[in-house]
């Protein structure tokens, strides 16, 4: 057993130098027209070869190391415990719920411009994941280019208004509906798919709908996008310090006070908020629903849920095409946040975000996912110097996940009920 | 005249490009056949096969080593070992510890990894992409010379010749040895496998090399082909290769094959009849009407589902 162990650890320390080595070892850097290579810093190397001796030390004393951490008392203290009854638990959540909105309303009356922004960006990400939610945390589908859906919102705002000079108010409901139409457009031949081939076909459309909107230039301006899409308006009121639609008023002289660039960053931070409030309410509305419990029952066991006379296309449509519904939602907010857009905007990373946030926050838990969405976004703003190593982080984190903790951070909770036995 | 040549030429280029996708659709194919997992970051892999060898020509370069052949072997060799040490480590980390659990947790690991290896090669060898050396130069010409060529560059020739030299091996590596009878045996049935004492574990990291190890043959020829690498590279050709393994019916190894070739040949009269931005549509059109309409593939075999 001894020699088989360290015949395995030399083998893994030596693979941990073979695959670090050249790729981080040794630059390609250009010279001129020629390339050369530059060894690494010695820092480098040193790290190398300390990682392939940690290596080889845990994969030495791996059974003795993962038989010790078993013996580990449980790191978290709450989980023997039981859990709060379902009313008392219900009512806390509505307070907490509250509180947080509340706090959320006036909190950006007192910060500085640049993190309302950022909190605007928070909240178009809590919408996306909320949507994403539905789809591949509760219905267990895998949608792999639902940021197709959210550049059809965003182009619908960008599109209707430079043609057809459609406002904010008037593209949100638009963009919203078509999404949720390319959704079921989309959803209505690939549902019978399996799950990872329907992952792949998913993938597939929203590369398919990224390279039309790149190349289709005579409408959508190609890869130079399409600028100048304007603010949201309040009755008609605008935020700019000069009108520009006919008929509008502005805010600022309206009210008779001084303009401000900031009015306008608060006010779209309202909005989002409203909306993504909206999302999550909605969401949790459906969740307790009956299709909501189908759409449950349907990613459990697909043959029990339709031996109980469940249609699977139609379950399975609802999701995709609800989740693809706040996704054109987000995107029209983003667009009118940005004010320009191209498709740069949304290429398959950021699905992989949308994703990541899913999976970390725990499939099908609102307040996971939401707690997810405002780490993934504020975290890399707050580490601006490692902040190319966030992508590095987040695929590593998304491998760790799966293998330790499926379930997310927050997982869903069901308060179990089960039949006490007649005696 | 010119337009058979034109023609041809288009067949031409999209069985060169067909030929590299069918070696990197091997990995895809194999890993699916017997763990029934969609290897997403395989696509990585072939891309650090790439800039392994990249590495490995301008290395012998600054060394003084001008002997084409030499540089050629020990390029490809030092990509499969890197690409393949890569792979086995892949499936190591990433897809052993979750094998088994419900579908979607090994597919989300997998991009999980193939956007950690995207970014890991991003941070060591920056971004921008980087020239490759044209090492084999020159083309064989037909057809007069005032009007449209056919060219047959070298370059071509030798992808066509490694992809069926490879392809040759593998099929006597799966059919005569046995690791190889062993891989059948697996992708039939792993518990049976298992019980007639068939180290699985083994079996499956050994398909695990052999995938990378062609997508690292795959990426040496392409890098030299297109001229060029970059982080990105594989994420698009793991995608055609993927699409290439369904095309064919995934799990089935011909079938592979005959997926990239077709795969290449409508992706280059795409390019040659219509446009060349639209070939990726193209393909990814290709890959979903497949999927709905004939999902076990050209040559696959047709699913049962089992309750």
């Amino acid at each position: 057993m001894a020699t088989h162990n360290l015949k395995h650890a030399l083998f893994c320390a030596i693979v941990t130098v073979v695959i670090a080595y050249p790729i981080l070892g040794l630059d390609l850097v250009a010279q001129g027209t020629q390339i050369g290579l530059e060894g690494a810093t010695p820092t480098t190397i040193i790290s190398i070869f300390l990682a392939a001796g940690i290596v080889f030390l845990f994969q030495l004393f791996r059974d003795n190391i993962m038989g010790n951490l078993g013996k580990l008392p449980k790191l978290n203290p709450l989980s023997g415990r039981e859990p709060m009854p379902a009313e008392k638990r219900a009512k806390v959540e509505a307070w907490v719920l509250t509180a947080i909105i509340v706090l959320a309303l006036f909190w950006p009356f007192v910060v500085s411009r640049g993190s309302v922004d950022l909190a605007t960006l928070v909240l178009i990400y809590i919408m996306l994941a909320l949507g994403l939610n539905v789809v591949v945390g509760l219905a267990g589908l895998l949608d792999l280019g639902y940021v197709a859906f959210y550049a059809v919102g965003a182009y619908t705002f960008a599109l209707l208004y430079q043609y057809f000079g459609f406002t904010f108010w008037m593209a949100l409901p638009v963009g919203a509906l078509l999404a949720a139409t390319f959704g079921m457009v989309l959803g209505f031949p690939v549902l019978r798919l399996r799950g990872d081939y329907l992952a792949i076909v998913t993938l597939g459309f929203g590369e398919i709908i990224r390279i039309l909107l790149n190349n289709w230039t005579a409408v959508t301006g190609g890869p130079n996008g399409i600028g100048g899409i304007p603010d949201p308006t309040l009755f008609g009121m605008e935020f700019g310090r000069r009108v520009k639609g006919e008929g509008n008023t502005s805010f600022h002289e309206t009210f008779g006070i001084a303009y401000s660039g900031e009015h306008k960053v608060i006010f779209l931070y309202l909005i989002a908020l409203v909306l993504a409030v909206i999302t999550a309410l909605v969401i949790r509305r459906l969740m307790r629903m009956p299709v909501g419990r189908a759409w449950e029952a349907l990613r459990e066991d697909e043959i029990a849920a339709r031996s109980l006379g469940l249609s699977r296309t139609a379950v399975k449509l609802s999701a995709f095409t609800i989740g693809a519904f706040f996704a054109g939602f987000a995107g029209t907010v983003f667009a009118s946040k940005q004010g320009f857009i191209s498709p740069e905007s949304f290429v398959f990373l950021e699905s992989a975000i949308i994703l990541a946030i899913v999976v970390l926050g725990g499939m099908g838990s609102q307040i996971g996912v939401i707690l997810a969405a405002i780490a993934v976004t504020i975290l890399p703003e707050l580490a601006r110097e490692f902040s190319d190593f966030r992508m590095l982080v987040f695929g590593a984190a998304m491998v760790l996940m799966m293998v330790w903790r499926p379930q997310g951070l927050m997982p869903m909770r069901r308060i179990p009920i089960s039949l006490k036995r007649q005696e | 005249m010119q337009d058979l040549l034109y023609f041809s030429q288009q067949l031409v280029n999209g069985l060169t490009i067909g030929s590299a996708y069918a070696l990197i659709a091997i990995g895809y194919t194999m890993v699916y056949g017997i763990i029934g997992m969609i290897n997403f970051a395989h696509g990585e892999i072939y891309m650090i096969g790439a800039y392994t060898a990249l590495i490995a020509i301008t290395g012998l370069a600054t060394l003084g080593v001008a002997w084409l052949p030499v540089i050629l072997l020990v390029a490809l060799i030092c990509a499969v070992i890197v690409s393949s040490s890569m792979g086995w480590a892949v499936e190591r980390v990433a897809y052993r510890p979750v094998r088994g659990r419900h579908r979607l947790i090994p597919l989300i690991s997998a991009i999980g990894m193939s956007i950690f290896l995207q970014n890991y090669v991003h941070l060591a060898q920056g971004s921008r992409n980087i020239g490759f050396p044209a090492l084999i130069d020159g083309s064989f010409r037909f057809g007069a010379p005032e009007s449209f060529q056919l060219s047959l560059s070298y370059m071509q020739i030798t992808i066509f010749i490694t992809t069926l030299i490879c392809m040759t091996l593998l099929s006597l590596f799966i059919s005569r040895s046995r690791i190889g009878r062993a891989c059948r045996a697996v992708s039939q049935d792993l518990g049976m496998a298992n019980l007639l004492g068939i180290d699985t574990n083994r079996i499956i990291s050994a398909t695990f090399v052999i995938g990378a190890s062609l997508a690292a043959v795959a990426g040496l020829l392409l890098g030299m082909y297109y001229g060029s690498v970059d982080p990105l590279f594989g994420f698009i050709a793991g995608l055609k290769a993927f699409t290439a393994a369904v095309l064919g019916g995934i799990g089935s190894i011909p079938g592979a094959m005959l997926g990239g070739l077709i795969l290449g040949v409508s992706e280059s009269m795409t390019s040659g009849y219509l446009s060349g931005e639209y070939k990726d549509v193209v393909s990814f059109s290709l890959l979903i009407l497949i999927l709905l309409f004939k999902p076990t593939g050209l040559l696959g075999k047709p699913e049962v589902e089992k309750i």
